[in-house]
């Protein structure tokens, strides 16, 4: 099944491992489950027939209470493990654990790393690295409408809700990229709502995490500057942020390290200058009916405005 | 107020040499009955036939037309998803198609074709010349069908529902909800939950006052018994539904803020009212499946199916357990732990009776005089592998930690496809291969039926086992396309090809129901060597159902001609009069006299068409629209027969009019 | 073998309550509407389980008018019950009287409806509290329209015919639903009065 970077099957963390261990244990049950009811029936189809059929009515009751009991017996059983998973998924709430909050939009994740010094907050989108082996606690918000945040590899799904403020706790014991995904359906590009998780070792996460809280370097080049300028003055100012510019528009993804992540759009496509130029010239084209605007540049533009975000790292 | 026949109160039993028991008798009181029972001739007589066969026939017809066309999304749907990164579909056909698909197979078909094969079977399997309050039911043909084309002529004007069938908020709301769309939906919803809930009334009415006399409870055929508990879900699920999409509609069109978080309202309110349906509506869809089996079974193990307390039991368990787990739909939505447990521990315990009823059948089946593989068993023993694989991932999906991976991907959409189509699908076209020779007068081919049969078998598993493994694998629901990386495209692929096979295979069983009616031959009485009462009448059955009507000494009347049950006479022939008996044991209590033929309920379904079309517009249609209803239902209600006021109170004070002591 | 044949000719051709199946019928919508009303109160009390405050940012309605309307529902019961004994003994002449005082009461409370309505010191358009007060007091008061409508029309029919004894059976049943509908203001009134004094 290609990668296994989206798969319940292929735990990263320990909360996923609890409740792949608990899907095995469901599955075998359930299918000896379904290979002795289904041959009960085979059997009594192709048995023999014996003439008189009344004569065993008390056997019968007999083995359809036995076979209940035995049902109400194997559901107890798997009750019992599903309560016992539920109860230890519970355990990874830890006060020393690093804080994300992440806000749902149509059709991006907004990720703010959270901490009690302002200064020490960072924001980014669509992408969020992870120390492996401490426990991660997640703030799930909404902007809009419902959204449910999946990374499998990690966890179950807990939904952003607007006026709701749900947690999620997670851990990644094995460094990594994992993919997770919108999985309630939000609208028109559900489809296309994805979310990077990168689990890298404490130390190369605390650079990673200290860059991220740093504003965007200045342009060295006279035509990364021409980029700066038409950020600035240009619609792109409106909407998105890139801190150390005037740029504070905060109802779309954060770009001031937007050169650092992997996908544009929400996972839609590879952050390639290729597909960022498409992008900026004509993203309904590549994802129909979300918000940003096409943006009609002459080629010398578009190509000082990738120079410059393409310093944005 | 006649007084032809003088009101004693009491039942008389005649002798077997009575004249009133003779052939020449009995052919004059058919020769009245024609008459008077005559289906209404012309287009103005089909607009007003109000016979529970013609209106269950409606149904059946009807929601088969919607379930074809609801494949044909689906076959779109798949054809869409075949490969990855594929672009026959956009984004905004695909939603449009997949929540289309959704309603119309849950709205459309999957109730009321179940409540079509209970108007049809339900009056004659019981004994009844009709069905309680006809002309109720064809006001619920008419608005059922209204709103199936109300449903698709707004698809092709491309304002088809694009939430889902399920239409969560806000992005159903004012705010996100854009156009008519999401108002299109609510008002289907309400077309057809209208159609139901009157459907459920007639039918508990019927199943509890016109059953054949000596049918005690306890003799009610499995079948009737599942629509009665059926309906009783429906009475108490439904106006959850309606309730939830009014709200829905005041929210987007006078500014209420039911489910507005900013003004005091709550998004997840739409959840709990929506599953306090959405949950009993898997069991109302299902319950009828589980009924059509129990007489398939034991008309082809000739004998009765074992263990009919427990089964009843059953039945009954499961749809009170049904109104307690609505919460496991909501799991990912972050309630509080304790209150999932009590939901996972109910989700669990619904197993139980499913259970016991498939090890009675199990049983019956053990101990068969006989097997017939005839093709409904056929249908019924493929119920048993798919069946239960959907609920042993239904287990699996009550498990709160395990239902917050798979919640919400291709595993779940697996697992219902599962439950609906094998639990409901199967046993329906089983069901209606049983009963076709009754309604139609012409024997399904058995050959064209089993190769039907292998297609939709074969294809159906084709289609669905897959996605258990998509879901697992990451592959979450409602995406009109996916990354080539995910590596998710041959089980696709497989799924796609199977949906072909399905499709092909619903092709041919409705190849085999066209071919089969245009032969001559005609279909026997019980073709099957049945056991219940509708086929103790000719087939198709006259308009009447049955001359003389039947009583019922036994819970499988044909099969006891020894008990030699005595007959019904006395009921007049003259005018559609019905026998209504008493609740528990079944004796006769009184007559009544049905409505015939009517156009009122046409022309009350046409005005409430409006006023719901124009409520979608503006909050004025529904003040504006209510005076032709209330027209049309005045019109409905006036009596017909009757004598002036003046008349009637004269009688009185002379003593002519005294009210009847009944004594039964 | 005895018997080979029932002769019911002899069964009167009507009954009340229990007995008729239209008495079914509307205990059927009964059920109906009474989960609605039901579940419409289960959403206020979900809303305002949700609630800081209940009612948020406005006042609380007025208790007069709710309460008068209190009064002269469970007044109608008398007329009532005199309507459906009437329709059970046949007896044409009273079953007109107390029809007459039904929808006589029918459209008192309709009329104080009008003010109650003005008494509830909120919009349905202001916040939750207000859309859920308005739904409740509305869905009571298409339920008291219909009634009053239903019960209009029959008295008609007994007035100027033509009449036969199903229609004594419809002017019980009515007389059923008619308590319906004024037990269930007893809920909906303590829920729209009583609750937003309630902490």
């Amino acid at each position: 099944m290609g990668d296994v970077i989206q798969s319940v099957l292929a735990p990263a963390g320990i909360q996923a491992a609890r409740i792949a261990h608990l899907w095995w244990v469901m599955f075998w049950v359930c299918t000896v489950v379904f290979i002795l009811v289904v041959g009960a029936m085979a059997i009594a189809v192709t048995r023999g027939r014996r003439g008189a059929s009344d004569a065993g009515h008390r056997v019968l009751s007999r083995n359809v209470a036995i076979a209940t009991a035995a049902s109400i017996a194997a559901l107890l059983v798997l009750l019992t493990h599903s309560v016992v998973t539920g109860r230890a998924l519970e355990t990874l709430k830890t006060p020393d654990a690093l804080r994300i909050q992440i806000t749902g939009y149509q059709w991006w994740w907004d990720v703010e790393y959270l901490n009690p010094q302002p200064s020490l907050r960072a924001v980014t989108a669509n992408e969020i690295h992870i120390p492996v082996g401490r426990p991660v606690g997640l703030t799930l918000l909404s902007s809009d409408v419902i959204h449910s945040l999946w990374i499998p590899n990690l966890h179950g799904k807990i939904d952003l809700i607007p006026g709701r403020v749900n947690e999620m706790w997670i851990q990644a014991d094995r460094p990594g990229v994992y993919r997770g995904q919108c999985a309630e359906f939000c609208g028109l590009q559900h489809a296309k709502m994805a979310i990077t998780i990168v689990a890298e070792p404490p130390d190369q996460f605390e650079g990673w995490v200290a860059h991220q809280r740093e504003p965007a370097p200045p342009p060295t080049l006279p035509s990364q500057q021409r980029g700066l300028d038409i950020v600035e003055r240009g619609p792109c100012a409106m909407c998105h942020t890139i801190a150390g510019t005037t740029a504070g528009g905060r109802t779309a993804p954060d770009l001031t390290h937007i050169a650092s992540r992997s996908t544009l759009a929400a996972g839609t496509v590879p952050n390639t200058r290729g597909y960022l130029a498409g992008w900026i010239v004509d993203p309904q084209h590549v994802k129909p009916g979300n918000k940003m605007p096409p943006l009609a540049l002459s080629s010398s533009d578009l190509q000082a405005l990738l120079d410059y975000l393409e310093t944005l790292k | 107020m006649s007084a032809a026949r003088p009101v004693t109160g009491r039942v008389e039993v005649l002798d077997a040499d009575d004249p009133r028991l003779g052939s020449a008798s009995l052919e004059r009181e058919r020769r009245q009955l024609d008459d008077a029972w005559a289906y209404a001739r012309g287009i103005a007589g089909w607009l007003s036939e109000v016979n529970h066969k013609a209106i269950g026939r409606r149904f059946i017809a009807t929601a088969f037309v919607w379930f074809s066309l609801g494949g044909v999304l689906a076959v779109l749907m798949r054809l869409q998803l075949s490969r990855p990164e594929n672009t026959l579909l956009g984004p905004d056909a695909y939603n449009q198609i997949f929540s289309t698909h959704g309603t119309t197979m849950m709205f459309l078909f999957a109730v009321p074709v179940m409540l079509g094969m209970g108007i049809y079977v339900v009056p004659l399997t019981i004994g009844a010349r009709e069905i309680a309050l006809p002309r109720l039911v064809a006001f619920g043909y008419w608005m059922f069908l209204f709103g199936g084309i109300f449903l698709y002529v707004n698809l092709l004007l491309n304002t088809g529902p694009d939430n889902g069938w399920f239409s969560y908020l806000p992005l159903s709301g004012p705010e996100y909800g854009i156009g008519r769309r999401a108002d299109v939906w609510a008002q289907l919803v309400t077309f057809s939950e209208l159609s139901s809930l009157v459907v459920a009334v007639s039918l508990v009415v019927t199943i509890f006052k016109l059953r054949a006399p000596g049918m005690a409870l306890s003799r009610l055929p499995l079948f009737a018994w599942a629509m009665l508990v059926v309906s009783f879900m429906i009475i108490f699920a439904m106006p959850a539904v309606m309730l939830s999409s009014s709200c829905l509609i005041m929210d987007r069109l006078v500014s209420t803020h039911f489910y507005n978080q900013a003004e005091a309202g709550d998004p997840l309110l739409w959840q709990h009212l929506f599953w306090f349906f959405g949950h009993p509506e898997v069991y109302i869809i299902f319950l009828p499946g589980l009924g059509m089996i129990s007489p398939i079974i034991a008309t082809f193990t000739g004998r009765p199916v074992f263990g009919y307390l427990a089964l009843v039991m059953s039945l009954i368990a499961t749809a009170f357990i049904g109104f307690g787990v609505w919460v496991h739909h909501m799991f990912a939505t972050g309630l509080p732990q304790f209150g999932q447990s009590f939901f996972t521990a109910a989700s669990i315990m619904i197993v139980v009776p499913t259970s016991i009823q498939i090890f009675c059948w199990i049983a019956t089946v053990w101990t068969a005089r006989r097997i017939v593989f005839a093709t409904p068993m056929l249908w019924i023993l493929a119920w048993f592998c798919v069946f239960i694989i959907g609920g042993l991932t239904g287990v699996m999906l009550a498990s709160v930690p395990l239902d917050l991976q798979v919640h919400d991907t291709f595993f779940v959409v697996a697992h219902f496809h599962y439950v609906l189509i094998g639990g409901a699908v199967f046993p329906l076209l089983g069901g209606v291969h049983y009963w076709f020779p009754k309604i139609t007068g012409r024997l399904l081919s058995e050959r064209l039926g089993k190769l039907a049969f292998g297609l939709f078998f074969v294809g159906f598993n084709l289609t669905f086992f897959p996605m258990h493994i998509l879901g697992l694998h990451g592959m979450p629901r409602r995406v009109y396309t996916y990354p080539a990386s995910m590596g998710w495209g041959n089980l696709n692929m497989l799924a796609s090809i199977g949906a072909g096979i399905m499709a092909l295979g619903l092709l041919v069983y409705l190849t085999n129901v066209v071919v089969s009616l245009r032969r001559d031959e005609a279909a026997a009485d019980d073709p099957w060597g049945a056991a219940d009462l509708e086929w103790a009448t000719s087939s198709p059955p006259p308009p009447y159902n049955f001359l003389p009507s039947p009583t019922v000494g036994s819970r499988d009347p044909l099969w006891h001609p020894e008990l030699e049950p005595p007959v019904v006479l006395g009921l007049a022939a003259d005018k559609r009069e019905v026998l209504v008996t008493h609740l528990l044991d079944g004796e006769p209590d009184h007559r009544l006299e049905f409505p015939g033929p009517s156009i009122w309920p046409l022309l009350a379904a046409i005005a409430t068409t409006i006023l719901f079309v124009w409520s979608i517009f503006s909050p004025w249609g529904v003040v504006w629209g209510a005076i032709p209803v209330f027209v049309t239902l005045v019109g409905w209600f006036w009596p017909r027969k009757g004598r002036p006021p003046r008349e009637v109170e004269a009688d009185r004070l002379a003593g002519r009019l005294t009210p009847t002591e009944i004594t039964s | 073998m005895t018997t080979r044949a029932i002769d019911v000719s002899g069964l009167p051709e009507y009954g009340f309550g229990h007995r008729s199946i239209l008495w079914w019928a509307t205990l059927g919508i009964v059920a109906i509407e009474g989960t609605m009303f039901a579940l419409l109160i289960a959403t206020y009390l979900f809303l305002k389980g949700r609630a800081e405050t209940w009612p948020p940012g406005v006042s609380p309605p007025l208790l007069t008018w709710g309460t008068v309307n209190l009064v002269i529902l469970l007044a109608s019961a008398i007329p009532n019950e005199l309507t459906k004994r009437a329709a059970e003994r046949l007896d044409l002449r009273k079953v007109q009287i107390w029809m007459a005082v039904c929808i006589a009461f029918g459209i008192a409370f309709n009329v104080v409806r009008i003010f109650e309505f003005r008494s509830l010191n909120v919009s349905w358009d202001t916040n939750a509290y207000g859309s859920v007060t308005w739904a409740l007091l509305g869905f009571h008061t298409v339920h008291i329209l219909t009634d009053l409508a239903d019960t209009a029309v029959l008295a008609l029919v007994m007035f100027i015919g033509p009449v036969d004894e199903h229609r004594f059976v419809d002017a019980s049943e009515n007389a059923m639903y008619w308590y319906f509908v004024v037990i269930a203001w007893l809920p909906i009134y303590a829920v729209i009065y009583l609750a937003p004094r309630v902490a």
